[in-house]
This record gives C-alpha cells, sequence and structure tokens, in this order.
C-alpha cells in the first residue's frame, strides 16, 4: 500500500514538473510532438533510474562513509553527466531514429534538473535503495505524462485559432501554467 | 579533508571516463568519414541559409542523399561549393550568386506616417499595431529587425530605410525570414531588373500613400517581350532567371514603360553601399558596360 501511494503521489500529488517546478527547458523544448515527447520520456525515466542507482550507492558507500557529503552536488552532476554520455552512445547505436528525432535534447538531459532533483530529493527523504529507485520511475513516469499531456494540447494549438502575439513559447508558458494549477487539485488526496 | 575531496572526486572521474571509454569502444557507430571532411570544408556559419539545421546537417545530406546539391552553401559561395562538388563527386551545377534586396522606396514616396510609435522598438513588435506606423503597410519598417538578424553584418538602418552592404551579404536569406512586411528578398547578383516595391494594394490605395509605389497598371508585363514579369496580388515579380537568359536585347522595355519609375536597372542604393575600397560587386561591371552601351 505504501509503494501504491508513494507511485501515486510521485506522479500525480507531487509531480516533479507540475508540483515542484523541476526540468522545465525538457518540457517546454520538447513538447511539440507526442512522439518526440515520449521519446524524450523514455529517456528521461532511463536516465533518472540508473542516475538515482548509482548515485545512491556512491552516497551511501563513498560520501557518507568517508564524510564527504557536502561534495553530492557535484559528484552527482559527474554521474548524471557521464550516464547521459553513455545513453547517447547506446541509442546511437540501438535505437538511431530515437537518436535523432531527440537531437540537441538528448545530451541536454545533463543540465535536466528533474533528473538531479530525484537523486538529491531521495537522499533528503533517507529512503533505501529499493524505495528510491521506485521514487525515481514514478518521478520520471509523472514527467513523462506531464510531457505527453503537454505535447497532446500543444499538437492541437496547431489547428487552432491563437492570437499571433500568443502564439509558439507565450502559449506554451501560459498553458504549462494552467496544467500545474490543475494538478493543484491532486493536493491533500494523499495526506 | 582537501585530499580526501581531490582523490574521491578524481576517482570517480576516472572510473567514469574508463567506462565512457569502453562503451564508445564497444558501441562505436561507423560513420561516413567525409561528413567530417565536407563538414571542415564549410564555413561553419551554421546559418540555416541552405535549409539544413547547421553546417553539419547540411554535410550529412550533402553525402547520403543524391538530390541535395552540392552549391547549397550560400555563405560560402562557389569557392565552397566547387570544394564540396570535388569532396562528393557531384556537379556543381551553376551556383548564380544571390544577393538580399529591399523592395522599398519609401523615402522617395513621401509615405506619411499614421501615427507616432513609441512601443518597443522592433519591426515584429510596431507590425502588431495597427499594421505599423507608416500609411503604406508594406513599407519598410526601419526598427532594424533585419539589422540585429543578419549573421554578416551587411544591413543598417539609414533615415528609416535598411540598407544592404553587397559585398558583406552571402544571401543566406535569414533577414528574408525574419521581416514582417517580407520587403527583401534574395535576387541574383546579376540581376537586370529590381522592383523597388512591395505593395499588395490596388493602384488608388498606393497612390493615396506614396508617391513612388507600384499602382499596378502592368504595363511592364504587357511590354516585356521575354514575358518573365508577373503579378501576383498585385505585386510585381521578375523571373530573373528568364530575364538573364533573354539578355539586353530587350533594351530593358519595362523599366522605360513604367511609370512610376519602379522598375530599375540599376541599384543605385546597393552600389553606394559597397566600400570605396573594392569595386562595387553588384551589378557586375561587364553588365554596367552593356547597359551603358
Amino acid at each position: 500500500m505504501e509503494i501504491f501511494l508513494l507511485f501515486i503521489s510521485a506522479i500525480f500529488v507531487n509531480n516533479i514538473v507540475l508540483a515542484q517546478y523541476l526540468g522545465n527547458c525538457p518540457y517546454l523544448g520538447c513538447s511539440k510532438e507526442k512522439g518526440v515527447a515520449f521519446g524524450m520520456g523514455a529517456a528521461v525515466i532511463f536516465v533518472t533510474i540508473m542516475a538515482t542507482l548509482f548515485t545512491h550507492i556512491i552516497q551511501q558507500y563513498v560520501l557518507v562513509t568517508f564524510h564527504l557529503a557536502y561534495l553530492q552536488t557535484i559528484v552527482f552532476i559527474l554521474v548524471i553527466a557521464a550516464l547521459v554520455q553513455f545513453v547517447e552512445m547506446f541509442l546511437k547505436k540501438m535505437v538511431p531514429p530515437l537518436y535523432k528525432s531527440l537531437g540537441i535534447f538528448l545530451p541536454l538531459i545533463t543540465t535536466n534538473c528533474a533528473v538531479l532533483g530525484v537523486a538529491i530529493l531521495v537522499q533528503r527523504k533517507e529512503y533505501d535503495l529499493f524505495t528510491s529507485v521506485l521514487y525515481a520511475i514514478a518521478a520520471a513516469a509523472g514527467f513523462l505524462l506531464a510531457l505527453i499531456l503537454m505535447a497532446g494540447i500543444r499538437e492541437r494549438f496547431e489547428i487552432t485559432r491563437i492570437p499571433r502575439s500568443m502564439r509558439g513559447v507565450p502559449i506554451g508558458l501560459v498553458m504549462a501554467g494552467l496544467m500545474s494549477l490543475a494538478f493543484m487539485a491532486f493536493k491533500g488526496m494523499i495526506a | 579533508m582537501i585530499t580526501a575531496s581531490v582523490v574521491t572526486l578524481f576517482s570517480l572521474g576516472f572510473v567514469s571516463a574508463g567506462v565512457l571509454a569502453v562503451a564508445s569502444k564497444v558501441l562505436y557507430v561507423e560513420e561516413d568519414p567525409r561528413i567530417e571532411v565536407v563538414t571542415e570544408a564549410l564555413p561553419g556559419a551554421n546559418c540555416g541559409g541552405c535549409g539544413f539545421a547547421g553546417c553539419e546537417a547540411y554535410a550529412a545530406a550533402v553525402i547520403n542523399d543524391p538530390d541535395v546539391p552540392p552549391n547549397k552553401c550560400c555563405a560560402g559561395g562557389p569557392d565552397v561549393a566547387a570544394k564540396v562538388a570535388e569532396l562528393t563527386g557531384k556537379a556543381a551545377g551553376d551556383s548564380d550568386p544571390q544577393v538580399a534586396f529591399r523592395r522599398c522606396v519609401k523615402v522617395e514616396g513621401n509615405v506619411a506616417k499614421k501615427f507616432e510609435y513609441f512601443g518597443i522598438q522592433s519591426c515584429a513588435a510596431a507590425k502588431l499595431v495597427q499594421d505599423g506606423p507608416d500609411a503604406c503597410k508594406y513599407s519598410c519598417l526601419g526598427f532594424g529587425d533585419c539589422v540585429r538578424a543578419c549573421p554578416f553584418d551587411a544591413m543598417w538602418i539609414e533615415g528609416g530605410l535598411v540598407h544592404i552592404a553587397p559585398d558583406k551579404c552571402t544571401s543566406c536569406g535569414t533577414c528574408v525570414r525574419t521581416c514582417p512586411n517580407s520587403i527583401l528578398e534574395l535576387i541574383p547578383r546579376r540581376a537586370r531588373v529590381m522592383v523597388f516595391c512591395s505593395s499588395q494594394d490596388k493602384g488608388k490605395a498606393v497612390k493615396d500613400v506614396c508617391d513612388a509605389g507600384c499602382i499596378s497598371c502592368g504595363a511592364c508585363i504587357k511590354k516585356c517581350p521575354a514575358q518573365c514579369i508577373s503579378m501576383v496580388d498585385e505585386r510585381i515579380f521578375i523571373d530573373h532567371k528568364a530575364c538573364l537568359a533573354y539578355g539586353p536585347s530587350c533594351e530593358e522595355v519595362c523599366v522605360e514603360k513604367c511609370p512610376r519609375n519602379i522598375l530599375r536597372c540599376l541599384n543605385p542604393d546597393l552600389i553606394a553601399a559597397a566600400p570605396e575600397t573594392e569595386p562595387a560587386r553588384y551589378p557586375e561591371e561587364s553588365h554596367v558596360a552593356d547597359l551603358n552601351a
């Protein structure tokens, strides 16, 4: 039951993008087409799980053991950067169409604060390794959900009459705000 | 403590680098080495004038796609086109160099102001307010969006009109895409006749706002022996390729017949813009001689 609540809470109530406002750059940059949004979301899920797994091990067995917890941020960034490089090579070899459609956004996962945010959050909440990875899956799934919902709405913008000055990023930002407000309704669902 | 931090970070970095080095060997994807060679041969401006995302994207396309010609790089010009053709084994084709051209002579037409505009100093912003402060809604707004967009410093604003330095223009088309009034276009550097108005209004409406604008009388279309002038939405277009192919034997009858002097053989504005140290490259000297003969 607790794990179920953790999932629901991370996806809907404390959505990493819409409630915690992390990872807004890829949220707006990669949400123009559903295909790209799904690819980006899948890549972020993969990187977030791997990053959480590795950073958790490093935090527990290296940083805490040697009393170097203050190095947390820089070490986590290093691990995430290396992981993203790895994912890039992996996709280029195994899934070239996805690699091409993600383009510049793939290396940008390095600086996606949602990934770093999840890695640091699980340390703050003092989850064990299993719960950390579950939380990472749920948070990244929340990111994917937000991205796909946004892409669905933005695809409809193409056939909608929008005032010229609002087209593109402005209406995207307004939509992001409205989506956040909508997700606020989930607050209180889980105490 | 400092030693421990340095050692920890160094070790982590070393391990990551090791893993990535192994991964790069295992997951190595063989790419055409010519893509890198062609990318190096391109100017690296990433201006997008070729229609691709950047120089590397164009290099990949020109190698992999037989339909992509080697002369798409406008920033590089014929030299780069020849080099790319050599590297890819494609025919260089005729890369007729182009230049950006402003289709407006607002200052000659005494275009009145509808209102004083005090908003954001940008053409795109001014255009949103009742199609801009000028009485002619197709005129150069003069706030310099194109000047700011030009990656090659080839444009400047003088007297409320944009001016183009043809020697610096690489015909990348960035300004053409930026102008909200579509008064900029790319024409061949050797173009014989240019149109100095881009209004889409009917004759009477143009007369009311501008002394120099095109009144869509169509005299040029009727007189052109090469039939290379057309009118779309009350705007004159010249098929420069056909015009150049026909040659000077028509004696520029369209220019002569234009009652408003909208069609002109030479672009004095562009010639004046060329630096004095270099001979004017536009139009080419041989062409000037032809016209004077």
